[in-house]
Order: C-alpha cells, then sequence, then structure tokens
C-alpha cells in the first residue's frame, strides 16, 4: 500500500464513541480496536474519554477504566498509527496533557467552544513543548457567524496549533454552511483545515465531501458511526467512497470493514442509528452527547427527551452543560404537572 | 463606632468593585486605592470618590506616611502578589489576596474564616471555589463527603484575560479546596464559558457522593437551606436555582449567583462573589482587631 494520502483520518471512536458507550471501553477492547486501526494503516486514532483528558465525571459521566490505561493500551499495539488526545481546557490541565504524551500519545487536539480559542494558548504551547503535534478545534462550530470562525482560527494558528478544525458537534450544519467555513478558513489561515461531522441529520457524509473539496486535508470518522449522538462521517464508508473519488486515504477498506463488523458492532449497545433523539440533536443545535443524557432525565422525569433538547438548543447551551439537561427536564416537569 | 483602616491594591475591575462595596461598610473605612496607571477608570474613580488614589504602585503607597492600612486587598495578579505579599508583611499589613498566588490559606468566607483571623495573609481561592466551597462544606457537616465535583458555568464576557490564560489555575485550585476547605476527601473541578447574548448569570453544579450508610437527606436538605442563608448574607445574589436532588449517595446542588452590580454588571456573579467573600472577611478581619483594642 502506498503511503501517499491526500486526506489524513483520524478515527475517533475510542473517543467520541466512549459517549455512545456511557464511557465503558475497557483495556481488551481499546486493544482490539487499536490494532485493527494500526493494520489498517490508519493515519490517526483518538483515545480518551468523550469530554477529553480528565472528562471522567459525575456531570459526563465516570470511566470505567482510567483513560491513561486506554491509551497506554493503544500505543502499545500501534507501531504505525499516531495516538491523538483530546483536551478541553476548563476540564484536562496541562498534567494531564503530560502524563498522555509521556504515554506515547503523538497529537493534541485543544479544544474549545467556537468563540473560545483564547483559552487555549497555554495548552497548545505546552503540548508543542511535549513534541506533539497539535490541533485548535472549534466545537459547535454553527453557533458562530463565519468572520467570528476565522477569528477564533488565526488565534489557534497564532498559539501554533498545526491544524484547525470546523467540529460539527451538533450535526447542524448544512452542506452550504460547510461549504461557506472551510473556504474562509483555506483564504484566512496558512495551516492545516480539518472537518469533523455528526451524523444527526444523515450529512456527514455529504458534508465531509464538501469539506474535502474546499480544501480541507483533515477529516474525522468514526468506524460504524460509534460516535456520540448519531455518530460521526462512517469511517470505512468514507474510504469506500475516497477511493471512488481517486481520493488517497491510504486506508484499507477491507480491513476497516473487517473491524466495524467483528469489532465495533459487538461493543455497540444498540446499533448507531439516527433515533428520534439525535435527530433532535442535529435539528436544535445541541451538542451531541447530550442525547444519552437528555433520555435518561426525560425517563425519570416523564417528559419527552425531545422536548428538553428544544429548550436546551434555545437557551444556547454550549458543550460540556449537562448540568442543565435535568434541570430542564425537571422545569418541563413542573410546567407540565401545573 | 471604630473603623479599621483598608486599601485596595489593584485598579481594575476587581479593585474599583471593591471601593464601591466597601463604601457601605461600617467596620472598614477604605483610605487608598493603589495602581501603577494614572490614566485608569479605577483611579480616576477613587479620586472622584475622595479616596487617595496611589499610582505608583505598593512602593509609593508603603513610602506615603500620611497613608495608612491594616488590611489591603491584594487584585493585582499572581505574580505581582509574591512581591506585594512579601513587602506588606514586613510592613505588618495583613492580606486578602484575590490573586490565585495563593500564599496563604484558603479561605472560603462561609466556612473558615474564624480559623485563620490571626494569619497575614488569607487567599480567596477561586470565584467557584468560593461559591460551591459552602455547599460541600453544609453537606460534609451533616454526611462525611468521599467525593465532591463542581461545575461553574460563567458568561464569556465575565471571564477576563487572566482566567482565560490560566484557566488550569481554576480547575486545581478550586480542586485542592474542594478538600482542604470543604472536606471532601476528593474533590473535582469544571469550568465552562457560554458565549450567550444576553450573558447568562453564574451558575454552579455542585455533586457530593457521601460515605455509604451515611446519607442523612432531611439533614442535609436543613444544613444547605442555612448555608445559603450565610452566604447571602454578604451576596444577596445567591441562590439555589432548584431543591437538591438526592439520588442513592448522591446530592446534587444547583446554584445561582447574581452580582450585586457595583462596579460590575449583574451577570458577573463570579467577580462579585470574590469582592464581596473579600469584604466579608475583611470585616470579620476588623472586628477581630477592633476586639484587641479595647480589651
Amino acid at each position: 500500500m502506498t503511503n501517499e494520502r491526500d486526506i489524513l483520518i483520524t478515527e475517533v471512536a475510542l473517543r467520541d464513541g466512549s459517549h455512545a458507550v456511557s464511557h465503558q471501553f475497557t483495556v481488551d477492547q481499546v486493544l482490539k480496536v487499536a490494532k485493527a486501526l494500526n493494520d489498517a494503516n490508519v493515519p490517526y486514532f483518538e483515545v480518551s474519554h468523550g469530554d477529553g483528558l480528565a472528562g471522567s465525571s459525575l456531570q459526563y459521566g465516570l470511566s470505567r477504566t482510567n483513560e491513561m490505561e486506554l491509551i497506554e493500551a493503544a500505543v502499545s499495539v500501534a507501531d504505525k498509527s499516531k495516538v491523538a488526545v483530546l483536551l478541553l481546557p476548563g476540564i484536562g490541565t496541562l498534567h494531564d496533557l503530560k502524563e498522555a504524551a509521556n504515554l506515547g500519545a503523538k497529537m493534541a487536539r485543544i479544544a474549545t467552544h467556537v468563540t473560545e480559542a483564547d483559552v487555549a494558548p497555554q495548552h497548545i504551547a505546552y503540548a508543542k513543548e511535549l513534541g506533539m503535534e497539535t490541533v485548535g478545534f472549534l466545537m459547535m462550530n454553527h453557533m458562530a457567524p463565519v468572520d467570528k470562525l476565522v477569528e477564533q482560527a488565526k488565534l489557534m494558528e497564532s498559539y501554533g496549533a498545526d491544524t484547525v478544525y470546523v467540529v460539527d458537534s451538533a450535526g447542524y450544519l448544512l452542506p452550504g454552511q460547510v461549504r461557506e467555513r472551510i473556504r474562509a478558513l483555506k483564504q484566512s489561515v496558512g495551516i492545516n483545515v480539518g472537518f469533523h461531522a455528526h451524523n444527526n441529520l444523515s450529512l456527514a457524509m455529504a458534508n465531509t465531501l464538501v469539506a474535502i473539496e474546499e480544501g480541507a486535508t483533515r477529516i474525522d470518522g468514526s468506524v460504524r458511526c460509534l460516535g456520540a449522538g448519531a455518530g460521526n462521517t462512517q469511517t470505512e464508508v468514507l474510504i469506500a467512497v475516497c477511493e471512488r473519488m481517486g481520493i488517497k486515504t491510504g486506508v484499507d477498506l477491507y480491513k476497516m470493514m473487517d473491524l466495524a463488523e467483528d469489532i465495533i458492532a459487538p461493543i455497540l449497545p444498540v446499533p448507531q442509528e439516527i433515533t428520534k433523539d439525535s435527530l433532535t440533536l442535529g435539528y436544535a443545535g445541541v451538542y451531541s452527547s447530550f442525547a444519552l443524557h437528555s433520555k435518561r432525565a426525560a425517563e425519570r422525569y416523564g417528559v419527552d427527551s425531545r422536548d428538553i433538547l428544544i429548550e436546551l438548543g434555545k437557551r444556547r447551551v454550549v458543550g460540556g452543560q449537562e448540568d442543565m439537561i435535568v434541570e430542564v427536564a425537571a422545569e418541563l416537569a413542573k410546567s407540565k404537572n401545573r | 463606632m471604630a473603623k479599621v483602616k483598608v486599601a485596595v491594591l489593584g485598579s481594575g475591575n476587581i479593585g474599583t468593585d471593591l471601593m464601591i462595596k466597601l463604601g457601605r461598610s461600617e467596620l472598614l473605612e477604605l483610605t487608598a486605592v493603589i495602581g501603577i496607571d494614572p490614566q485608569s477608570d479605577g483611579l480616576r474613580r477613587a479620586k472622584e470618590m475622595g479616596y487617595a488614589g496611589v499610582d505608583t504602585g505598593i512602593d509609593g503607597f508603603l513610602a506615603d506616611p500620611t497613608l495608612k492600612a491594616d488590611i489591603v486587598f491584594d487584585a493585582t495578579s499572581a505574580k505581582a502578589h509574591l512581591y506585594n505579599a512579601k513587602v506588606l508583611k514586613e510592613a505588618g499589613i495583613k492580606v486578602i489576596d484575590m490573586t490565585p498566588a495563593a500564599v496563604g490559606p484558603y479561605v472560603c468566607a462561609a466556612v473558615n474564616i474564624d480559623e485563620h483571623l490571626e494569619k497575614d495573609n488569607i487567599n480567596l481561592i477561586t470565584c467557584g471555589g468560593q461559591a460551591t466551597i459552602p455547599m460541600v462544606h453544609a453537606v460534609n457537616r451533616v454526611s462525611p463527603v468521599e467525593y465532591a465535583e463542581i461545575v461553574a458555568t460563567i458568561s464569556s464576557k465575565s471571564a477576563g484575560p487572566g482566567t482565560r490564560a490560566n484557566i488550569d489555575e481554576f480547575t486545581e485550585t478550586t480542586s485542592r479546596a474542594i478538600e482542604v476547605v470543604g472536606g471532601a476527601k476528593k474533590g473535582k473541578a469544571i469550568m465552562i464559558l457560554n458565549p450567550a447574548e444576553p450573558p447568562i448569570m453564574m451558575r454552579d453544579t455542585v455533586y457530593t457522593l457521601v460515605e455509604e450508610g451515611k446519607m442523612d437527606e432531611e439533614g442535609i436538605r436543613k444544613s444547605i437551606a442555612e448555608m445559603t442563608e450565610v452566604v447571602q448574607s454578604y451576596v444577596p445574589g445567591y441562590q439555589l436555582r432548584t431543591e437538591p436532588i438526592f439520588e442513592g449517595n448522591k446530592v446534587t446542588i444547583f446554584i445561582q449567583v447574581e452580582g450585586a452590580g457595583d462596579y460590575l454588571p449583574k451577570y458577573s456573579g463570579n467577580l462579585d462573589i470574590m469582592t464581596a467573600a473579600g469584604v466579608k472577611i475583611a470585616e470579620e478581619f476588623a472586628k477581630n482587631l477592633l476586639k484587641k483594642e479595647t480589651v
């Protein structure tokens, strides 16, 4: 297989997929998935709690296994693929980053809300110091207008990020909006541009292709859609589509298909599909990890989980504000019983 | 009634808000606001309000024999505080450190001030700490807390460049203080910035896990209600957003902090609770100092 690649794929199942399995990954599962990704020649794959390093919490869900053990396991079987970690300033700290780097993580993706890049400079600089490749990961991208996105991407570039991502955390963006965003970034920054989709509106693949067409070269996917909400761009499908289009990913299609079918499918608590909750995420513009939390709160308070998500969208809640879910559910129950 | 003389070091947002709050105190007399920028809005206001405005920093203040203070609020930066702490200690002046430097012990105004009345330097932890540690303590004094986690969500507009550049300091300092001051065996803190317009009020969620078999729901409810009143006595905009939730050995408490709207806008509850706590602690210091004088 050639090493030449037109786009570089980052597989996020072992991080974004952490949400879908309520942060219950085991060392054994991670070893199997990581080994298969390495064998399939996937250039990067991410391993962390769904909310990034140190995300294990009552707010987001406690990890069954310490993520550092998972990172260590992943690194131990990845002699070709590089292991990436996600860090949200305000949750994870420089200490966590150092621990991950010491275990062999080679890429640090520093994630902030799309308007808050200026909490990231310390973490990007430190990741560089640790010899890691760095990504500025601008989440909930749909919540800022394009000029604001450009300003924030330039900040990420100024802090030393090697790549800046448009992260459609809610799976809300339409293809035209993705086009506009990637195009604006390609015109205004000199670093790599990446795209991370969620499939809540069944647009992950279409949006990803538009992003590639506009010059995004770093693309996220989750095998078998093992990601929050309806999952991300389905990696093995993307590999096939890219092959048909003559876009070189360097990833082995058959091996990815086998991974999806034989290893990932049995891990999934339920097959990934666009349920009414994940559809509502994309429709209302809500952070994808809120789906399962809202479902639980809806059962507890006897309200419709869609009403919770719609209300959260109206209140312009950002990623990480899971504590709002119970509060909104309680309020809805109260007004219903009035 | 005799008052204790205080000065504010730092003429930024925090310093200026302190100045306005101190103007209302029956125990504290503000003598000077100390800055380094003669053009700052804070120094201009200080002069307008009849306080001495010193624009030559802490050294200028200490060199001026006409200016006196028994207590100084340091609202500069962690780095500047290291020097300020040293010279103020030499001058025999008590310091309330509003910066993250933490030269002195962590003090939460509603929890542990009595233990530290004789200290020459105390630290105010963080805004999230001042808002949530009273609740960790309120639970812990009834049922021992194994683990406490707090999530502080503040409006983007009220998070200044200092907070943003040092966001790790918030999570690390608050986590430690949840243990040291709140009494939890293990603490964790998370901070989220929300850019919504109009800006949101500061909101804090406190999760506590109490020791198995030690849950006393009624006792904890009562303790939380009492503690809310204590904090409200110096932060009027402090309130529970909804009833605490009890599930097994977990208690979840939802707080909102609306600022007093003195110098800072009402959505800056995170800054207001720091300045309000600073004044509250200074008043406790003052009572202690005045008591000594009369003995």
